[in-house]
C-alpha cells in the first residue's frame, strides 16, 4: 500500500533485504530476528568494505609505507611483508577485529537457525532423498588433513560433520547464510557463480553439447544446479567429501525441480569410481583454494583422466596474485588465509596454475583463462560487474582458468 | 532439545586457533558489545515492523511518532527513565571516580590478612 506521508524513495546501493532469497524445500524456516540478524550482518560487511577499508588502504599509503621505508631504506618486499607490517598499525587491526566477529556472528546466527530445527530438517531432506539412488553416501571416506585440520572459513564443523544420522545442518547453515559474506552478491539461490558459468560457456564454447558433467566440491549444489538446468539432456554429478551438505544439495535440487543431478560422496583425489574418460565437462567453483599442494595436484590429475576427447575442465576462483597486483590487495586478499581459516588461500594463489595444469597432463596451448563476474537478477540483487567496492577475496568477479583435451 | 542444542552450540568455536589483533581483553569486550549491537539493529527492525504494521491496520500513524510530544507528567518519567538507564550502565565509571577519592580504601584479602593475623 501507498502511504501519504512515505518519504520518496531513497536512492540505494547495497545488500537487499534478505527476504527476497530463493526458498526450497529443505530450506530453514527464518523468524523476523532471524532475518535481521542476516540483514545487519550484510550490512556490516557491506560498511567494513565501503567505509572501514578505504582507512585502511590510507593507513597502508600514508602511515605503514613511509615508516617502513624510512626505518629500512627500501621499499616493502612482498605481500608477507606488507601484512606482517599492517599487523602494527591500529587501523588494520580494528577492521580486522572486527571483520573476524562479523564472521564469527553470522556463523553463529547461521547455526542457531539451523539447529534449533534441525530434526525438523532432517525429516524434510529424508522424505525428498531416501531410497534415491542419486544420493550415494560413503561414511568410510576419510576426510583430509585440509579440510579438517581448521575449519574454512570458521565455519563450525565445516561441510562434513554430521551431528546425529540423516543430519543435514551443516548444509542448511552454509546455504542459508552466505548470504551475508558475499552481501547479496551471488544471487537469489546463491547460484550466481553457477549462471555465470553457464553464460561464459555458452558464449565462448558454442558448439558445445555436454552429455555428462562433473562438479567436484560442488557441497550443496549452488554452482552445479544452473549448469544442469542449461544443459537439461546431460547428466550432472556432483561429488563432495561432506554427507550433510550433498544429502541437503539432492534435497534442494528435487525441491527446485531439478532431477538431472546426482551426488555422490568421495573425495575430488580419488574419482576412481569413475572410468576414464567418463565427462565432457568438470567444473570447480570457488574450490581451489580449499585445497594443499598434494590434493591440487591430483585433482588436476583426475580430471585429465576423467576428460573425453573434445572435453573442457574450467576452473572458477579469485585473482591470482600476479606481479600487477599491488601489495597492499595481496595483503588484504592474504587475510582470509590468515584469520579466516582459509589456510591453503595464500599459498593457492601464487602457483603458477598453468604450469600445474601442464603438469597434469594438459596442453599449454589448450589453456582457457577468463573472467566472470556473478549473473543475479538485477531487480533485486546488487550486480558484481557494477559494484565498486571491493571487500577482498569476498567479490563475485572471479578468473577462469581450464583446458579443453 | 533442538534449542537447547542450538544454545550450547550456535557459537561453538571452529576448528583452528583464534587470531587476536588487539589486547586480547580489549578485543573480548569489543566482541560482546558487536553482539549487543547487532541485537539492538534487530531490535529496532522489530519495533520498526510493530509500526508499519499498526500503521498499516490504521491504529495509529507514524507521523504520530515524530511529532509525539509527552505530557510534562510524562516526560518527568521519560527524563527519569534516561537518567536511570545511563546511571546503570555506567556504574563501572561511578564506581572508578568514588574510588578515586578514597584515601585509605582496602580490598577484601587484605582485611582478611589483618583480622586473621590479629585473631
Amino acid at each position: 500500500m501507498t502511504l501519504s506521508n512515505a518519504p520518496q524513495q531513497q536512492p540505494y546501493d547495497g545488500p537487499p533485504d534478505y527476504r527476497v532469497v530463493g526458498r526450497h524445500g529443505v530450506f530453514p524456516e527464518t523468524n523476523h530476528d532471524e532475518i535481521e540478524r542476516i540483514n545487519f550482518l550484510a550490512q556490516m560487511n557491506r560498511h567494513l568494505s565501503a567505509r572501514v577499508v578505504p582507512g585502511v588502504r590510507a593507513a597502508y599509503e600514508q602511515r605503514v609505507v613511509p615508516a617502513f621505508e624510512k626505518a629500512q631504506g627500501r621499499p616493502i618486499a612482498d605481500r608477507h611483508e606488507a601484512r606482517r607490517e599492517l599487523l602494527e598499525d591500529p587501523a588494520f587491526r580494528l577492521w580486522s577485529a572486527i571483520r573476524r566477529m562479523t564472521m564469527e556472528q553470522r556463523q553463529q546466527a547461521g547455526r542457531w537457525t539451523a539447529i534449533r530445527q534441525r530434526e525438523a530438517l532432517a525429516q524434510k531432506a529424508a522424505e525428498l532423498t531416501d531410497g534415491d539412488d542419486r544420493l550415494q553416501l560413503d561414511p568410510t571416506l576419510a576426510i583430509p588433513r585440509y579440510v579438517s585440520a581448521v575449519d574454512h572459513h570458521c565455519m563450525p564443523g565445516s561441510y562434513h560433520s554430521e551431528y546425529f544420522p540423516g543430519d543435514v545442518t551443516n548444509g542448511a547453515n552454509y546455504d542459508h547464510g552466505g548470504f551475508v559474506t558475499t552481501a547479496g552478491l551471488l544471487g537469489k539461490y546463491s547460484d550466481g557463480g553457477g549462471h555465470a558459468v553457464v553464460n561464459w560457456v555458452r558464449r565462448n564454447l558454442k558448439d558445445f553439447a555436454p552429455k555428462a558433467i562433473l562438479e567436484i566440491g560442488g557441497t550443496v549444489g549452488h554452482s552445479s544446479l544452473p549448469i544442469a538446468q542449461a544443459w537439461p539432456d546431460a547428466e550432472m554429478t556432483i561429488v563432495d567429501l561432506g554427507a550433510p551438505v550433498l544429502r541437503y544439495g539432492l534435497a534442494r535440487a528435487k525441491s527446485l525441480g531439478v532431477d538431472n543431478v546426482r551426488f555422490i560422496q568421495a573425495s575430488g583425489e580419488d574419482l576412481s569410481r569413475f572410468p576414464d574418460a567418463s565427462f565432457d565437462w568438470i567444473q570447480t567453483t570457488m574450490f581451489l583454494h580449499e585445497l594443499s599442494n598434494s590434493a591440487l595436484a591430483n585433482i588436476l590429475s583426475e580430471t585429465r583422466r576423467l576428460l573425453r576427447p573434445g572435453g573442457v575442465v574450467l576452473h572458477v576462483e579469485q585473482p591470482q596474485y600476479t606481479p600487477d597486483m599491488a601489495l597492499f590487495e595481496q595483503a588484504m586478499r592474504d587475510w582470509d588465509a590468515y584469520y579466516n581459516n582459509e589456510p591453503f588461500w595464500s599459498r593457492m594463489h601464487e602457483l603458477d596454475l598453468d604450469q600445474a595444469m601442464v603438469d597434469a597432463g594438459f596442453e599449454r596451448e589448450k589453456l582457457i583463462h577468463g573472467g566472470v563476474t556473478g549473473v543475479v537478477d538485477k531487480d533485486l540483487f546488487p550486480d558484481a560487474a557494477e559494484d565498486e567496492t571491493e571487500d577482498y577475496g569476498r567479490k563475485a568477479a572471479w578468473h577462469v582458468i581450464g583446458a579443453t583435451v | 532439545m533442538s534449542i537447547a542444542d542450538a544454545i550450547a552450540d550456535a557459537g561453538a568455536k571452529p576448528a583452528g586457533k583464534r587470531p587476536y589483533f588487539l589486547d586480547e581483553e580489549v578485543e573480548s569486550i569489543l566482541a560482546i558489545t558487536m553482539a549487543v549491537a547487532q541485537e539492538l539493529a534487530v531490535s529496532r527492525q522489530r519495533v520498526d515492523t510493530l509500526e508499519r504494521l499498526l500503521e498499516g491496520k490504521g491504529v495509529l500513524s507514524r507521523s504520530e511518532i515524530e511529532s509525539f510530544a509527552p505530557d510534562p507528567a510524562a516526560a518527568v518519567e521519560r527524563a527519569l527513565a534516561n537518567q536511570e538507564y545511563i546511571a546503570r550502565i555506567l556504574r563501572i565509571v561511578q564506581q572508578r571516580n568514588e574510588a578515586a577519592d578514597l584515601k585509605n580504601d582496602v580490598a577484601s584479602e587484605e582485611v582478611g590478612s589483618e583480622i586473621g593475623a590479629a585473631g
